[in-house]
């Protein structure tokens, strides 16, 4: 099966130059950032995790949302999402493989990661996110090839891999939780410290996940020639507007819990997040950019004529990785940090070092996206053929 | 000195013989570590500081006396090294001030707190950071990965990251030799200088600022320290979440 990832166009391989010319500029910063330490990011000793951890959590987000392709195929036997399934596991682990390289990325003394395994914590978050996150890698590549591998002998899945399906489903859900968890559980954090959290992650990321999946099913479309069914695209287009309605839903409960009380340990945060203090106002920008591109989302995608056109939809899917993206990309991490816990308004912004590792990873992800999907489409291509 | 150099002879010596015995214990981790026999033990240690008495001069010497100790790194940017600092009182305290407070601009010296309940052993992936049996919170700089959760657990900002080396900020003839200069990559903080009561003496900034931070076992009722916080008004700080801090301020 994997010759099909060796067998294709002067364009495929172009891209795949390109790719791997980002991953290769991103792979020499990071080499001068493990020569001079993380004092090369724009991270600070009040604001201590920044951009890497951002893009982790965004990313275990859209690992996640394979389940929204899992639960309609198996636990609903929605059979317009048998072409679209193998798409959105093999974009979850193209999702995971990024996290784990986000996390590696921002630690301070990669090459002792090993003691979380050697010393394991359990009272520790970071230790469950590790095993969840490694397990759901595990699960996605072992369902996906062997889904694919049946189907290429043109039988059903086999029978022992069901449960195994079934399992990824929960599972999908424990690695967002788990990740809300390492933010959730800070006492003294009291833009984090909330059990709307984990809820409020599920949403965002039923939004961006899909919202991603639709935007690569359009692009196969074009340069794979090959689709991957309008009946799905339009499920997970209504399955994007629901995630995003409740996404709102919650920032509305959470701005209105922090600014009716009134206790500033709650509402200093949300002042920084949507107005900027003491001057430090950028943040607020891409706040409103956020918001403003979330409600005009759902807006037009409420209307089903303009689900169905192609472009609108294409165009609504952008808008929604850029609220959520923004939200849990920019947002989320530095408006826990700020104010300090001693009151102080620091700053953070990201360094070109930092965008270009960044960069470098996303270029990772989608490489792996790439070649995968070359082979899961060309099986595919192969059966219908005859 | 001389008493000093003869208890770490004889130390070295007995760990000499215990790491040919049992060799694996010279990569003893925290739950192994070795006490000197003649330190100072406590239940639990504990620290009040008299914000009445708390001067420009001692506060810096009080700080100084701790950064030469540890070889903390002078860095002049938003990724310094900070073990003990001066904040103003309504920064540290704000929960349990008010607008008309006198003491509201008045620095005050700060520093871990040693809590009771710490979140920061908690969150830690590989217990790099841990409790003592009398409640200090360590760390040991070869176990830590530099994950930084740590930090996002502390509430207090108590807790230093290694950005840069800190070789590179620290001059070659005022190093310590006595205690380890960090790599790149890893968190440090106070540690009530452990390293000083195991060999029986009080904390480098309890010295330099004598009579204005007291230092002792808060379990035990003799204790200079309770015997303070018997007689004064302290307040500790952010005391509703829990984490029991064992640094009171008295005002
Ligand atoms: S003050 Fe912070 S670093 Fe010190 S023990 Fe408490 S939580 Fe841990
Ligand atoms: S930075 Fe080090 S001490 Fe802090 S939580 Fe991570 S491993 Fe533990």
């Amino acid at each position: 099966m994997l010759e099909k990832a060796i067998q294709g166009s002067a364009l495929y391989w172009i891209w795949l130059l390109v790719l791997l010319a980002v991953i290769g500029v991103g792979f020499f910063a990071y080499l001068t950032q493990l020569d001079q330490g993380l004092s090369v990011t724009g991270l600070n000793r009040d604001v201590s995790w920044g951009f890497y951890i951002a893009q982790f959590t965004f990313l275990v987000g859209v690992a996640a949302s394979a389940v929204m392709m899992v639960i309609p195929k198996y636990l609903h036997n929605h059979k317009a999402f048998a072409r679209m399934l193998i798409l959105g596991e093999f974009l979850a682990v193209a999702a995971v493989i990024m996290c784990l390289l986000f996390i590696i990325v921002d630690l301070g003394q990669p090459q002792r990661l090993f003691n979380v395994v050697l010393y394991p914590t359990p009272s520790s978050i970071l230790f469950w996110d590790m095993v969840v996150l490694n397990g759901y890698l595990f699960l996605n590549i072992f369902v996906g090839w062997v889904t694919l591998q049946a189907e290429r002998k043109r039988v059903g899945p086999p029978r022992w891999i069901i449960p195994f399906i079934y399992i990824s489903i929960p599972w999908a859900i424990s690695i967002h939780t788990v990740t809300a968890f390492l933010y959730a559980g800070l006492p003294g954090r009291d833009f984090w410290l909330t059990a709307v959290l984990a809820p409020s992650f599920l949403a965002s990321a039923f939004a961006a996940g899909p919202a991603l999946l639709i935007l690569l099913a359009y692009a196969i479309k074009i340069f794979a020639k090959w689709d991957p069914g309008k009946e799905a695209i339009q499920s997970l287009a209504k399955v994007v507007i629901y995630a995003m309605l409740a996404h709102l839903f919650i920032i509305a409960c959470k701005v209105f819990t922090a600014a009716y009380s009134m206790v500033p340990d709650k509402l200093e945060h949300y002042k920084y997040l949507y107005f900027g203090l003491e001057g430090h106002t950028m943040l607020a920008t891409f706040s409103w950019v956020a918001i403003s591109a979330g409600v005009i989302a759902v807006i037009t995608l409420l209307f089903p004529k303009n689900r169905q056109a192609d472009n609108i939809l294409a165009f609504s899917m952008i808008l929604v990785l850029m609220s959520t993206w923004i939200d849990k990309g920019l947002g989320l991490i530095t408006a826990g940090f700020i104010p300090t816990p001693l009151h102080h308004i620091a700053t953070y912004i990201p360094t070109q070092t930092e965008l270009l590792i960044t960069l470098g990873i996303w270029a990772t992800g989608f490489l792996i996206i790439t070649v995968l999907y070359k082979v899961g489409i060309g099986v595919r291509k192969e059966i219908e053929s005859g | 000195m001389k008493s000093n150099r003869r208890k770490f002879i004889k130390f070295a010596g007995l760990a000499a013989l215990g790491w040919s015995i049992c060799p694996s214990l010279a990569g003893a981790g925290p739950s192994r570590y070795k006490r000197i026999e003649e330190g100072l033990r406590a239940e639990r240690w504990a620290m009040a500081i008299d914000t009445t008495k708390l001067t420009q001069e001692v506060m810096e010497r009080a700080i100084a006396a701790c950064h030469e100790l540890h070889n903390v790194p002078r860095i002049e940017s938003d990724k310094n090294i900070k073990w003990i600092w001066v904040e103003t009182f309504y920064n540290l305290i704000y929960d349990q001030s008010h607008p008309y407070l006198q003491e509201r601009q008045l620095p005050v010296l700060t520093l871990c707190n040693h809590c009771d309940n710490p979140p920061c052993v908690r969150v830690c992936p590989t217990k790099a950071t841990f409790s003592r049996e009398d409640g200090i919170v360590l760390m040991d700089f070869h176990r830590c990965i530099g994950c930084r959760f740590c930090m996002a657990g502390c509430p207090f900002g108590a807790r230093s990251f290694n950005y840069y080396d800190p070789k590179l900020f620290l001059d070659e003839d005022e190093i310590n030799r006595d205690f380890p200069t960090r790599d790149m990559g890893v968190v440090e903080k106070c540690e009530f200088c452990a390293h000083l009561l195991d060999q029986g003496q009080r904390p480098a900034c309890v010295e330099a600022a004598e009579g204005v931070l007291f230092f002792g076992d808060v379990r035990d009722p003799e204790s200079e320290v309770r015997q303070v916080l018997g007689e004064r008004y302290s307040l500790v700080r952010k005391p509703k979440l829990g984490t029991e801090p064992q640094v009171y301020y008295l005002i």
